[in-house]
């Protein structure tokens, strides 16, 4: 019985982990390449609406994967237009993009379904459930072996840590942070995309309720690295578990225990990030003097 | 082999380069020599693509070429060797060289052979570097022997280094200029920019000189001194002496005792230093930048944490130092002033008026603020004597209502001067005073520390200037790897000597 | 002149926000001019539109200087939402614990309730990022979610009405109560909630800017956020700036409380806030991170809140969800304007 419990234990802390694990490797792509990305909250609920209601409108969860991955790529543009090419303060640009997403669903599905806090239902047969863990999981030693076994990878680590150096070298840096921030919307985008067609059968409001935030303190105590991320990412999944556990079971109230994991976010920033060592050119736009 | 024809480049409104054509020749050294913000630096960074002219034209081998971007120079064998090294920290050396031209594949970058590779070429040229060692392992000569293999893994044969020498020990500038005449032989040609003309009468063949922004001689090295090309860079005869009192010393006013300062990564930047300054004089500190000297001085002041200070220092007579010491706040209202060595990062807040920047440091005592903790600011009384600090150090313009932004290198220092001397201050903590300054200021500002020792006041000067430290000091010391290693009087002792010194030699 | 080019950009921006929805507002299968003259003509009406115009634009006053005040030291606080909420359960909580005691000692202590909440709910990340680093915009966004959550359980089992359905708390003590504009002004029904805090919203404007600009500690922590390096240098403890800010800031959210429990709702009212907190942030920006711009911007939003109701109810498909597009649009294009003006120093970030 004790063993039903460890086991079920498991499998609802890695289906709870995937999310994060997605938008924290998005995030991983767009930091190392030195842009900071807090927007990922609102690149979820992009990708999670865009599953949804493509899927749907077209029966098929495949297509509306796709979909979503094309609404976060589309979305991670926006971003890194206005921090790369704008210069603008990346960390206000991110929250833009949050704020955005907490009202723009809800409009759209307002209007297409008649309901702002929620979109049409998806029968079972038409969700993906796995293919998602299984994305993410995989992307962890694909994400490690691009940024370190290929060419891509090197340059983008370089233009993170002294994109001088990169440019003089012969880089285009504001092509390879373009791509990093782009591909952070995609993978974020396949992690709100679990949410909805996943994990559930349908958007809600607001449904990523903070696990953008969670996903980016998970990067930063993984040290912006695929495997740590990854464990990180588990740490989290497995508070969120047991606070799924608890509730009915015991006799604390259910607010205090849907705290934990914000709770923990905040003790796990305070107590690891000096032990982090971020990339050296985050958060700061690249000015080159032509 | 390399020609600028008319090169013309604006910042703002500020005219980098005015017209600049010079030409080198194939398989010869060729110095650009002038003052900072001459535009040496800039012409350069034009012809390495880094930055694009406003007009004009670059040939290379006869051949008028486009060069848009350091990839474009690459390709026509263009390499450049900045000032302030352009390597990734975290990576290691082989991976920095072959940044941009890795072997291999798209999906596979083969680390193996580019090791291979760099330790080939490191043979070859006799700059023996470990190929696997990150480069935060490395000292600054090792650097840039990295920085001279990039350019040379890329198959450079013009190779431009820009000031190479300014963080080099004596020995290792012996050692660069070696390397370099070994290139010279084998056929491919070097540019080095620097304003240090011993090294130009050392190393180079030809000489270019700029000045403002415009070309104003070439010569040919052996047919030319010193005098010259310094009278070319200047303008006018250099004086390289400043009209200076003999010090009147009077009572002791700064004691440092034993005083070590460790750095955020561990490392010991100050390793127990002794001296006194008195007052009435100016004691001078040389050496070659990041022997210590910040810490130095930054530890006097006040602005590192207690935690990473150990030893003593005094201010007539009062132990400022240790846990129970005075904050840099306090240790400016006892009468220590600072005038910091990088003052856009220190100094100023670049986007405040003058008047707001007037009063950094001095923003709770009175006139400047009333009222219980110094909590009300005084507006009328900031204004007047912002207006009066603006008029005595001849800051120009003298609208106190300009974001200092606005200001030059030399205004905003005078503005920093007299901000910190209207403290009428016991000691005065000073660093590279002149550092990016115009000439005509760099005159005020020395009169001024030579006024204020007269006036009684102690003075703790850092410069990397040799000459102006020589200059201005009534008492010399020589810090080497964070330890004095010797005091000498700069009136009798040779810059050789005081060069050899600095890196830890020792003289006859 | 100087005045026009401040203004330009502000007006850029909210012009393209307009643009930008427009956009939607078509997908969607509306008519923007109808929809946009339906927002801010509704905005506009006297009394009502006016006056709850002036009323939505009270809390947003707040909370744009108090994420304003934390700009000027170089801190983003996303927490203004978690602060206001945290406050104005505790407004309400000493209104009911002390509701026996007269006008001039309740209002008072429920003021101080407000402010010294906030401080505090704003005050542990900004003691966490002085201290360890760690960076506010995830910590306050998290202290969001606990504010919430322990507002809502303290609701739920410990102050509300026995068998009441609603998650709202008793009322406070009649003594508490703030007058409303109807109370003094002629012609001026009472049902609209417009009140007294208004005016203290007012009055906070003009003392952030005495603050900011007239004392040491408003140089100081402007300082801090322009040039912290330059700051220590001259005396300037970063760390201390960094919580006196994010105190400074949270009390300024806080009062939000004032004026919802106070002088409208008389309770605490679960999921009272519209968003005022993340609103904050936008109407800082727009407003340039000055009392007077924050003001204006806050007018404006209030104007927007007061009509998407109305966009809500009168228009075919468009929802009230608008004005968080709008909302959104108008950062991005403030944020980018950037590139324009010459970029101001941003306190070096604990990296995120």
């Amino acid at each position: 019985m004790r063993d039903i419990f460890k086991i079920a234990l498991l499998f609802s802390t890695i289906r709870l982990a995937t999310p994060l694990l997605l938008a924290s490797l998005g995030g991983l792509w767009s930091e190392r390449s030195g842009v900071i990305n807090i927007a990922l909250e609102g690149l979820l609920l992009a990708g999670a609406f865009t599953a949804a209601v493509v899927t749907h409108l077209l029966h098929n969860p495949w297509l509306g994967l796709t979909a979503a991955i094309l609404a976060g790529m589309a979305t991670a543009l926006v971003h890194a237009f206005v921090c790369i090419t704008c210069k603008a303060d990346q960390v206000v640009s991110g929250m833009a993009i949050n704020i955005l997403f907490l009202g723009l669903p809800a409009l759209l599905s307002g209007a297409f379904f008649d309901s702002t806090g929620a979109t049409p239902q998806i029968p079972k047969d038409q969700l993906l459930p796995i293919a998602p863990i299984v994305m993410a999981f995989a992307l962890v030693p694909i994400t490690w072996y691009v940024l370190n076994r290929t060419r891509f990878g090197l340059r983008l680590r370089a233009v993170g840590e002294n994109p001088e150096a990169a440019d003089t070298a012969g880089i285009r840096v504001e092509a390879i942070r373009y791509a990093g921030v782009i591909l952070s919307g995609a993978l974020a985008a396949i992690g709100g995309a679990y949410l909805s067609i996943g994990q559930s059968s349908l958007f809600t409001r607001n449904m990523s309720a903070g696990r953008g935030f969670i996903a980016l303190a998970a990067l930063i105590f993984g040290k912006w690295r695929p495997v740590q991320t990854m464990l990180a990412c588990l740490l989290f999944g497995l508070a969120e578990a047991i606070t799924i556990q608890m509730q009915g079971v015991t006799p604390i109230p259910v607010e205090f225990i849907q705290m934990i994991p914000y709770v923990l976010t905040i003790v796990v920033l305070a107590g690891f990030i000096g032990l982090s060592r971020p990339p050296r050119a985050l958060g700061l736009p690249y000015e080159k003097k032509r | 082999m390399i020609e600028l024809r008319n090169i013309t480049k604006r910042f703002g409104n500020v005219l980098a380069n005015d017209r600049v054509s010079l030409k080198v020749e194939p398989g010869t050294i060729h110095a650009i020599v002038g003052e900072n913000g001459a535009g040496k630096s800039t012409a350069m960074r034009i012809a390495y693509g880094f930055y694009s002219a406003d007009d004009g034209e670059i040939l290379v081998d006869g051949v008028a070429q486009r060069i848009a971007s350091p990839q474009d120079a690459i390709s026509r064998h263009i390499g450049m060797v900045h000032q302030h090294f352009m390597l990734v920290e975290t990576m290691t050396v082989a991976e920095n060289i072959v940044l941009g031209a890795e072997p291999g594949s798209v999906a596979a970058l083969d680390l193996k052979g580019a090791e291979a590779q760099v330790r080939r070429l490191s043979e070859e040229l006799g700059l023996a570097v470990d190929p696997r060692a990150p480069i935060s392992d490395l000292s600054v000569g090792q650097q840039q022997r990295v920085e001279l293999l990039k350019a040379l893994y890329r198959q450079a044969r013009l190779l431009i280094l820009d000031e190479p020498t300014a963080v080099l020990t004596p020995q290792e500038v012996a050692e660069l200029f070696a390397i370099l005449r070994r290139m010279r032989e084998q056929g491919k040609t070097v540019v080095i920019i620097t304003h240090k003309l011993s090294e130009v009468l050392e190393l180079s063949d030809d000489v270019t000189v700029m000045r403002d922004g415009k070309v104003v001689g070439y010569l040919k090295t052996k047919e030319t001194n010193a005098a010259e090309i310094a009278r070319l860079m200047v303008g006018r005869d250099v004086l390289l002496r400043v009209e200076k009192k003999p010090a009147q010393p009077a009572a002791t006013v700064l004691e440092v005792q034993d005083l070590k300062v460790t750095a955020a990564d561990r490392t010991r930047r100050l390793d127990g230093v002794s001296f006194t300054v008195r007052a009435g004089e100016i004691v001078g500190i040389a050496g070659v930048e990041g022997n210590g000297q910040t810490e130095l001085i930054e530890a006097i002041a006040g602005l590192v944490p207690a935690a990473r200070t150990s030893g003593s220092i005094r201010l007539a007579g009062d132990d400022i130092s240790g846990p129970s010491g005075l904050d840099a706040r306090q240790r400016k209202e006892k009468g220590i002033a600072h005038i910091p060595e990088d003052r856009h990062r220190r100094g100023l807040l670049l986007d405040f008026d003058l008047a707001e920047n007037s009063i950094l440091g001095v923003q709770r005592s009175r006139p400047m603020a009333v009222g219980p903790g110094g909590v009300w600011l005084d507006e009328a009384a900031i204004h007047q004597r912002a207006e009066r600090i603006v008029h005595d150090f001849d800051v120009r313009p003298p609208n106190i209502a300009l974001p200092a932004r606005s200001l030059s290198g030399g205004n905003q220092q005078k503005l920093i001067i007299g901000r910190e001397l209207d403290l009428h201050p016991r000691l005065l903590l000073v660093a590279q005073p002149t550092r990016g300054v115009d000439i005509g200021a760099i005159e005020f500002i020395h009169r001024q520390i030579l006024a204020l020792r007269d006036s009684g006041c102690a003075v703790l000067l850092v410069s990397a200037e040799l000459e102006e430290v020589t200059a201005l000091a009534d008492r010399l010391l020589v810090l080497h790897q964070g330890k004095i290693v010797r005091e000498v009087d700069p009136a009798r002792t040779t810059t050789a000597e005081i060069g050899l010194l600095m890196t830890g030699g020792a003289p006859a | 002149m100087k005045l026009l080019r401040q203004l330009i950009y502000p007006l850029l921006a909210v012009a393209a926000a307009f643009l930008v929805g427009s956009v939607f507002i078509l997908l969607i299968g509306d008519d923007p001019i109808e929809t946009y003259s339906l927002l801010i003509g509704s905005a506009l009406s006297w009394p009502d539109g006016i006056g709850y115009t002036l009323f939505y634009a009270t809390p947003l006053i707040f909370t744009g200087l108090a994420v304003a005040v934390a700009f000027r030291c170089g801190l983003l606080n996303i927490g203004a939402e978690g602060q206001l909420i945290a406050a104005a359960f505790a407004t309400a909580w000493a209104g009911i614990t002390f509701a026996g005691l007269p006008a001039w000692l309740l209002i008072p202590l429920c003021c101080l309730a407000a402010m010294g909440t906030g401080a505090v709910w704003a005050g542990v990340p900004g003691v966490l990022r002085a201290r360890f680093g760690a960076h506010e915009v995830i910590t306050t966004i998290m202290m969001n979610f606990i504010a919430v959550a322990l507002a809502s359980y303290f609701t739920q089992y410990h102050y509300k009405k026995e068998g009441d359905a609603i998650l709202q708390t008793v009322p406070i003590g009649e003594s508490g109560h703030i007058a409303r504009f109807g109370k003094f002004l002629p012609g001026f029904p009472e049902r609209i909630p417009l009140n007294l805090a208004f005016v203290l919203a007012l009055v906070a404007c003009v003392l952030v800017w005495i603050f900011l600009w007239r004392t040491r500690w408003g140089y100081e922590i402007r300082a801090t956020g322009a040039n912290p390096a330059a700051a220590a240098y001259g005396g300037i403890s970063t760390a201390r700036q960094i919580v006196l800010a994010m105190a400074v800031s949270g009390s300024l959210a806080g009062m939000v409380g004032i004026g919802e429990v106070l002088g409208y709702r008389y309770r605490y009212y679960d999921g009272f806030s519209a968003g005022y907190g993340f609103t904050g942030i936008a109407v800082a920006l727009l407003g340039r991170n000055h009392p007077v711009g924050v003001l204006l911007a806050a007018l404006l939003f209030g104007a927007f809140l007061r009509g998407a109701l109305f966009v809500d109810i009168f228009t075919e498909h468009v929802s009230k969800d608008l004005v968080l597009v709008l909302q959104g649009v108008i950062i991005l294009f403030v944020a980018s304007e950037a590139l324009f003006r010459g970029r101001a120093a941003r306190l070096e970030r604990g990296k995120v």
